[in-house]
């Protein structure tokens, strides 16, 4: 029982290795500074509480992931003053063009629906780049 | 029981009034966020109640371990002032992190909501608690299968936080998809090891009550062990389907998911015997709680498994179906072992035959409105993937304005939860201050005594 558990240990460890260093399909930009910094406000403002990146988060208003294919002026226009259902977080141009910067760099990494035409018939996704 | 033991008791009950509590006010900010944004916006209420409801279940999996282990180890040397150490650091930083929450300071992690230097008194404490747990662990070839499991909890737990605050390190930001692929690696694995806590105490007290030590000892149980550690390291990509990751990473989850059928086939054989022993033990309230956990885990597995096949998971992704399963898996099986595993430490069967009948009765209603709670959230999320999978349908409020109806009978059987727990928490801490009481006249009399022979 201990070999095997060692054996466990030891494919979780080349597993994990594999999942840090391995190119993903889809060839990512890297951030910009701006970017990175409205990750940090993400984080800050807690947003994931109430939207989702990808499906994860809260529930309380839609996923963000591809938000960013409908403009600045629609996501400005959101984070300036807030909705009935979103508070106003008072932030301002800088911050809010951060957020911006940060949601179109989410946006270029991929797309949060998968179309039904990636289903495979063993049941599992081909998610094409 | 130890006062150090007690405080964490105390605690860790404390947490669940909390949770509940929270967790209440959650769901009506949810269903009317115009009058919470006035006082405390859902943004707020989330990350307490999340909080709350995790650190009720790791202060709770980590009291049946501290408790349980001079039992499984009797001889084993004590590390008092390690123990008290982590005591005070776990239970401190907690109320710092819920002061950071109340001055809006947050980390915005999905589980680990609050700012992340507060990791690192999370981390020393755990660190001590390992001190704590390896000076009484002795490696034996025959260790019951829970020393196993409590082993692997507390060291996968390590490992899973340390991964989870990766993401300080610039590399990790670089790629979005790698950022959030490690995140949920760590977060899938890291409930995979509270589970391992949780199990083990639940195993510990079905040996003790039934006093079949071969329960533990068994080479069925070592199996479906090493098939949960199997899928605690290499499952978690069940969270992170639809991310357009490396293929492999998703085909390896769903097969590594799919061989929990095999439990629930296992779980499905035996239930003639469970159904026996439900009568055999039935007086005994701390069973009544780990009988209900196991029709739980049941109700809760059919809906992962089915969750984790990839063409049903396109649905039921970003939908209250995953709620659904988060909460019956914290509610119906982690909160039912732990109120198994306190109503073992403290005796509750030995309380007043008036509370006993109350936290029997109450313990039904908590049933009758997880299962409402349970299936509002299900429904919730069906008609939600309907609308927005099926359907197509592009505004978000187009395609809520239904499920919010649904989520009123959810937010309702939530109050229902909340009041009908809060009896039996009552109870545990009755039955916690007599215990108090006793370990007081204890101690007093043994001062005492020699004092009334010194005369003599």
């Amino acid at each position: 029982m201990r070999a095997f558990l060692l054996f466990l240990c030891l494919a979780c460890a080349a597993f994990t290795g594999f999942v840090y260093t391995s190119e993903g399909p889809r060839t990512e930009a890297a951030p910009s500074p701006a970017a990175l910094a409205g990750i940090q406000l993400w984080q800050d403002k807690n947003c994931q509480s109430c939207h989702q990146l990808y499906g994860l988060g809260g529930y309380m208003g839609p996923d963000l992931t591809n938000v960013a294919r409908k403009g600045d002026q629609y996501m400005s226009s959101f984070l300036k003053s807030g909705t009935e259902r979103m508070p106003n977080f008072q932030l301002s141009e800088s911050e809010i063009e951060r957020i911006c910067a940060f949601l179109h760099w989410v946006d270029q990494s991929g797309s949060a629906r998968v179309s039904a035409d990636a289903v495979h018939w063993t049941g599992s996704y081909i998610i094409k780049p | 029981m130890r006062p150090l033991h007690r405080l964490l008791v105390g605690f860790s009950l404390a947490l669940l009034t909390l949770t509940l509590l929270v967790g209440t006010i959650s769901a009506f900010a949810f269903l009317f966020p115009e009058a919470s944004n006035r006082s405390i916006p859902f943004y707020m209420l989330r990350p307490m109640h999340v909080s709350a409801a995790l650190f009720w279940i790791i202060t709770g999996a980590v009291s049946g371990i501290l408790i349980y282990l001079p039992k499984v180890y009797p001889f084993a040397q004590p590390s008092p002032r390690v123990e008290r150490s982590f005591v005070l650091l776990w239970l401190s930083t907690i109320g710092v992190i819920f002061t950071a929450y109340a001055f809006k300071k947050f980390g915005g992690r999905e589980y680990w909501a609050f700012p992340p230097w507060l990791g690192i008194p999370l981390l020393v404490a755990w660190v001590c608690l390992l001190v704590v747990y390896f000076r009484a662990w002795r490696s034996r070839s025959d260790s019951p299968l829970y020393v196993w499991m409590w082993t692997t909890g507390v060291v996968a737990f390590l490992a899973t936080f340390l991964e989870q605050n990766l993401y300080h390190i610039p590399w990790f930001r670089m790629s979005f998809l790698r950022e959030l692929t490690v995140q949920w690696k760590s977060n899938g694995a890291m409930v995979g090891a509270w589970n391992q806590m949780i199990y083990g105490t639940a195993l510990f007290l079905m040996v003790r009550i039934s006093g079949d030590e071969k329960l533990a000892k068994s080479r069925s149980a070592f199996f479906f062990y090493f098939l949960g550690l199997t899928n605690l390291m290499f499952n978690w990509g069940h969270h992170i389907y639809n991310l357009p990751t490396n293929h492999w990473i998703r085909h390896i989850a769903y097969a590594i998911t799919m061989t929990e059928w095999i439990l629930l086939v296992n779980i499905i054989r035996g239930f003639r015997a469970k159904l026996a022993s439900d009568r055999k033990y039935h007086y005994q309230l701390p069973y009544r709680f780990l009988a209900a956990s196991e029709y739980w885990v049941l109700a809760n597995l059919v809906l992962a498994l089915f969750m984790s096949i990839p063409a049903i998971n396109r649905y039921t992704h970003g939908t209250h179906i995953t709620v659904a399963h988060a909460m019956g898996a914290t509610i119906g099986i982690n909160t039912m072992i732990l109120l198994a595993s306190f109503g073992y430490a403290l005796k509750i069967d030995r309380l007043g035959s008036a509370l006993r009948k109350n936290i029997a009765k109450y313990f039904v209603l908590v049933q009758v409105f997880l299962v409402i709670f349970w299936l509002a959230l299900i429904s919730a999320g069906v008609l939600k993937a309907w609308r927005e999978t099926v359907l197509g349908m592009n505004s978000f409020d187009e395609i809520m304005r239904p499920v919010r109806v649904v989520l009123y009978l959810f937010a309702i059987a939530g109050v229902g939860l909340f009041f009908s727990m809060l009896p039996i928490i009552r109870a545990y801490w009755l039955a916690l201050k007599q215990l108090g009481q006793g370990a007081k006249n204890v101690s007093h009399n043994t001062i005492q005594q020699p004092m009334e022979e010194q005369p003599n």
